[in-house]
């Protein structure tokens, strides 16, 4: 098995690192998930069945020892936007890891990436956009479907 | 000659003493700090425009004026939020030019991968450690025009191969020459003719390829 297509990369354990991370080892996939304060893994399922590496992601020395080169896909979701930023650039552009996916939360930021081959998710814009498609639904269809 | 307009992002009190310096050199200065009560201090205390935001949010960065800058100097406590301000600036608003703090060493070479030019004090630090370590004759140590040149103050001991010897005969490497000499406290410019002896402080000039050959003829260091 080739090592590098199957590993995935979370860089960030909250609430949404940890039920990706959570989510994706149950998928069989194998991964590795990095946060600076080791009481985020408590964030993990209790049979998460990857690894766990405690460090500062913007330091090149806690993502090579987690291994972050050999990943086929990265996800970076800390709570900080400008590390977010960062790590997303450094995984991709220096280590080479072929997909790279960042959540940033402000929508300002967010247009830094255009042209800098980092995928982006915006939580702030998805949630306006399925607000307002709930709203262009009348009543009576929202009323029905639940 | 326009002034040049310099964007500082900076905290404590390397933000004032910064500012003050370039504003002296004859900068406009704008200053974006993050705590309000900083701001007012800085507004007060320096010739500088102070804008009070993050600097590392784009909408701050256009609101100082960004877009208008010569220079970007990004030089907060973070390394994430120094690269998040050089890369609005050059991306979005165009500076020409944007110069990022590093603390993390290894940042310096990754920073620069991202196509953002970044220095690290510590790097700095420990390569002067490092030069002095080497020589311990040299008294101190000025890189000039961003390193291309380097000029050492050298003391000769009295076991210096160089002591007695005249300019002409030191055979210096080609990049390296003896500027000016310390003899006591007067100043002498050395002609070939010049004899040097115990003590002399030499100004020595040389690229910084030449320099470890020049001083290691002169005063025999390392051992």
């Amino acid at each position: 098995m080739n090592g590098r297509s199957r590993l995935h990369a979370i860089i960030g354990c909250g609430r949404f690192g940890g039920h990706l991370a959570g989510h994706l080892a149950r998928k069989d996939y194998d991964v590795v998930v990095i946060d600076a304060d080791e009481r985020a893994f408590d964030k993990l399922p209790l049979q998460f069945g990857g690894f766990r590496v405690t460090g500062d992601a913007t330091r090149m020395e806690t993502l090579r020892q987690a291994g972050v080169e050999r990943a086929a896909v990265a996800v970076v979701a800390t709570r900080d936007d400008n590390v977010n930023m960062m790590v997303a650039q450094v995984v991709r552009r220096v280590l080479g890891v072929p997909r790279v996916i960042a959540r940033v939360f402000d929508p300002a930021r967010e247009a830094l990436y255009h042209g800098l081959e980092v995928e982006t998710i915006c939580p702030t814009l998805v949630a306006a956009s399925e607000c307002f498609a709930l709203l262009a639904k009348p009543e009576t269809a929202r009323r029905s479907a639940s | 000659m326009t002034k040049l307009r310099v964007l500082l992002a900076a905290e404590g009190q390397l933000a004032y003493f910064l500012g003050r310096s370039l504003v002296a050199r004859g900068a406009r200065v704008t200053v974006i700090h993050p705590d309000r009560e900083e701001c007012v201090a800085l507004a007060r205390r320096l010739e500088a425009s102070v804008i009070h935001g993050d600097p590392t949010d784009p909408r701050v960065l256009d609101e100082a004026g960004a877009g208008g800058a010569d220079l970007v100097l990004a030089l907060t406590a973070a390394d994430e939020r120094n690269l998040a301000i050089c890369q609005h600036a050059r991306r979005r608003f165009g500076v020409a030019r944007a110069l990022a703090g590093v603390s993390d060493p290894e940042n310096e070479d990754v920073f620069r991968r991202l196509g953002i030019d970044a220095f690290s004090p510590i790097r700095f630090v420990t390569c002067l450690v490092e030069q002095r370590a080497d020589f311990g004759s040299i008294a101190s140590l000025m890189p000039v025009a961003s390193g291309a040149v380097n000029v050492a103050d050298v003391r000769l001991a009295p076991d210096a191969p160089a002591c007695g010897a005249k300019i002409r005969d030191l055979d210096l490497p080609p990049g390296a020459l003896v500027g000016c000499i310390l003899r006591g406290d007067r100043p002498v410019v050395p002609g070939g003719d010049t004899e040097l002896t115990a003590g002399d402080h030499l100004l020595v000039i040389a690229t910084p390829d030449r320099q470890r050959a020049a001083l290691l003829r002169l005063t025999g260091e390392p051992a």
